[in-house]
């Protein structure tokens, strides 16, 4: 267990220096510099722009001192806003897309999965075609899709949530909606799948045997056991929400991370695009980790071999 | 009670073998490729799905050919034009023909979809059958790059390759080749694994075949129908991130269009000209739902386990195996 334990750590360390040397060079050798598509600036005004932010010295010198500074969580200054720090966009977007994010995945996964019960408990009546095709629904339309007719039918016609924006609990309901369906999608479709492979196993049929009633062999047994390997799955939902969120905030005018990431790309701005990047990245590799780990404690099956 | 003397000689006739011939095999006999055809031809949905997409790419094909409508070309007299007779889908804000239009985007999301799904395939295909065929240390770092690739979230690759390449169909189908090839190697080294050491796989080592033959000619047949599977579930996934990407203004740069960025133009008006959000957003649903229930409609055909019953059970079989999906990712 510890052995493992170490060993994905280990890993996870290295993704994330991957990460950010491989990031930092290929931003760095990119054509062009951030100041060119200003056409404003002089030249002098160019050098004396580069010297400022250390990009005339020598590529590894520069990797050096980015690195120190990451160490100590230092993660530079943007170069299109003057005296904006990556950190201080980090500190006061993230908070925001991350709520999000929590927010759909605290409503998506329960209720897919509660859903993905119920489905396969009723298999073949007429709830589980329901909810079959509202998952091939959320799996095949397009969250911005399903974000527009929410706006339209909640917001506009019924009115009963603000139709975008960021300020309160209401604002919250529809993206966190949108962000959550392709969820309950997912889960309720792979749910109802372990589910039902779950009631062909031999323990199963055992418990039946053993004249346990049905209650007791669906929340004790077969739930138990179906649910261990949705939590492989919920270090990529974790991943994929990044995307998502991207998406819904721009839909929403929510003041998250994600229309940065889009402006500091097509600005060329390298320090918040590796900022922003590395960021994340250790987000997502350690929120992976801590899966992985989850994984091993909840299936004792793992732990032996 | 039955007595010696109560059966005699007479009471057996002998039958002349001949008429009878119980040992030919009547029907034609099936191998595995058709015997799939035959399961998906049976199941409604499939063909359904089948259709659907060979319909769309026909349109997706010819549509704008065959349009009188450049898809670039503006004409602000006829802006925002509902759906009528000279265009069927309408106009957009600066007057372009949204039929031509929805069927370019149609046409490049469509490429990004299949491209960008048979590439990562083909390359982790072979990379999986290099790893799982020699092992050892090669089989070694290519795992540890698999391990730490994997881990890379999918918008750090998007990002890089756009930053380089620009936006644009080719950049997402580089993009989908470099972060897709991982997870497919991955599972085609653990199939490899699986047959390398069975006794057709000897038989084949034995007569002097090359690794190259053996796993190309002998262990690829077998699993086939995985890879064809995580294919065709692979396809929706990458259309539905071009259309992510493209909505968030990363993905296909105007002019060039595709669903994705003409649906994300529309959300932003569908109060005041709801056909043009309506129209891209069902286009691209209806492909992407066409490819997913498609993908599914396989993985049920492709199990020969399941066909006795399917052919015993005739309609309320498909209905059962219906909960016997398990995703593709595993």
């Amino acid at each position: 267990m510890r052995r493992y334990i170490v060993r994905r750590f280990f890993i996870s360390v290295v993704t994330v220096w991957t990460i950010a040397t491989v990031c930092f060079f290929l931003l760095r050798l990119l054509p062009g510099n951030p100041f060119l598509s200003t056409t404003i600036m002089k030249q002098d005004m160019v050098d004396k722009m580069m010297r400022y932010y250390g990009l005339d010295k020598p590529l590894w010198q520069q990797y050096i001192t980015y690195m120190g500074n990451l160490l100590r969580g230092d993660f530079g200054y943007s170069l299109k806003y003057a005296g904006r720090s990556v950190n201080y966009v980090i500190k006061s977007t993230f908070p925001t897309s991350a709520q999000l994010g929590m927010q759909a995945l605290f409503f998506g996964i329960p209720t897919g999965t509660l859903l993905g019960i119920i489905s396969a408990k009723r298999r073949g009546k007429e709830l589980d075609y329901a909810f079959n095709a509202l998952s091939v629904i959320g799996i095949s339309v397009p969250s911005f899709i399903i974000a527009a007719l929410l706006q339209y039918i909640l917001g506009l016609k019924l009115g009963w949530f603000p139709v975008a924006q960021w300020k309160s609990f209401s604002h919250t309901i529809l993206p966190t909606l949108t962000l959550s369906f392709g969820i309950i999608a997912s889960h309720c479709r792979s749910m109802r799948t372990l589910m039902l492979e779950v009631d062909q196993q031999d323990y199963l049929k055992t418990a039946r045997a053993k004249g346990l009633g049905e209650t007791r062999i669906v929340f004790f047994h077969q739930i138990r056991n179906a649910i261990i390997p949705m939590i492989t799955g919920l270090g990529t939902e974790i991943a994929g929400l990044l995307m998502g969120s991207y998406v819904v905030e721009k839909i929403f005018s929510i003041p998250g991370m994600g229309s940065y990431f889009v402006t500091s790309i097509q600005g060329l701005d390298y320090t918040m695009v590796l900022g922003l990047v590395v960021f994340q990245g250790t987000f997502v590799v350690f929120a992976n980790f801590l899966v992985d780990i989850l994984y091993v404690i909840v299936d004792p099956r793992i732990r032996i071999s | 009670m039955i007595r010696d003397n109560d059966i005699k000689n007479t009471d057996f006739k002998f039958i002349d073998i001949g008429s009878m011939d119980t040992e030919s095999i009547v029907r034609p006999s099936t191998s595995y490729w058709p015997d799939v055809w035959m399961r998906l031809r049976r199941n409604r949905l499939a063909m359904t799905c089948l259709t659907i997409i060979a319909v769309l790419t026909l349109l997706a094909i010819f549509a704008p050919i065959l349009s009188d409508y450049e898809y670039d070309a503006t004409n602000l007299s006829k802006a925002n034009l509902p759906p009528c007779a000279e265009h069927w889908f309408g106009t957009d804000s600066v007057g372009r023909d949204l039929w031509t239009r929805v069927w370019v985007g149609a046409r490049v999301s469509l490429m990004v979809g299949l491209v960008g799904a048979i590439i990562p395939f083909v390359i982790g295909t072979i990379v999986g059958a290099i790893a799982g065929w020699f092992g050892g240390w090669i089989d070694m770092i290519i795992m540890r790059i698999i391990d730490v690739g994997l881990c890379i979230p999918s918008m750090i690759y998007v990002i890089l390759i756009i930053l380089y390449l620009g936006g644009g169909a080719k950049s997402l189908i580089v993009a989908m080749a470099i972060m897709g090839w991982m997870g497919s190697a991955r599972g085609f080294r653990a199939r490899v694994l699986q047959f390398k050491n069975r006794e057709f796989a000897l038989a084949a080592k034995t007569l002097g075949a090359s690794p190259k033959r053996i796993v190309f000619r002998h262990i690829l047949p077998n699993i086939l129908g995985n890879i064809a599977v995580g294919l065709a579930s692979f396809i929706p996934s990458v259309i539905f991130m071009e259309a992510g990407l493209s909505f968030i203004g990363l993905g296909i740069a105007p002019p060039m269009t595709s669903l994705g960025q003409l649906a994300s133009d529309g959300a932003g008006k569908y109060r005041t000209f709801f056909y043009q959000f309506a129209i891209p957003s069902l286009v691209i649903s209806i492909i992407i739902f066409a490819f997913f229930m498609f993908g599914n409609c396989l993985r049920d055909s492709l199990d020969p386990k399941l066909r006795d019953q399917m052919l015993i059970n005739g309609r309320r079989g498909r209905k059962d195996m219906a909960g016997k999906k398990v995703s593709a990712d595993e």
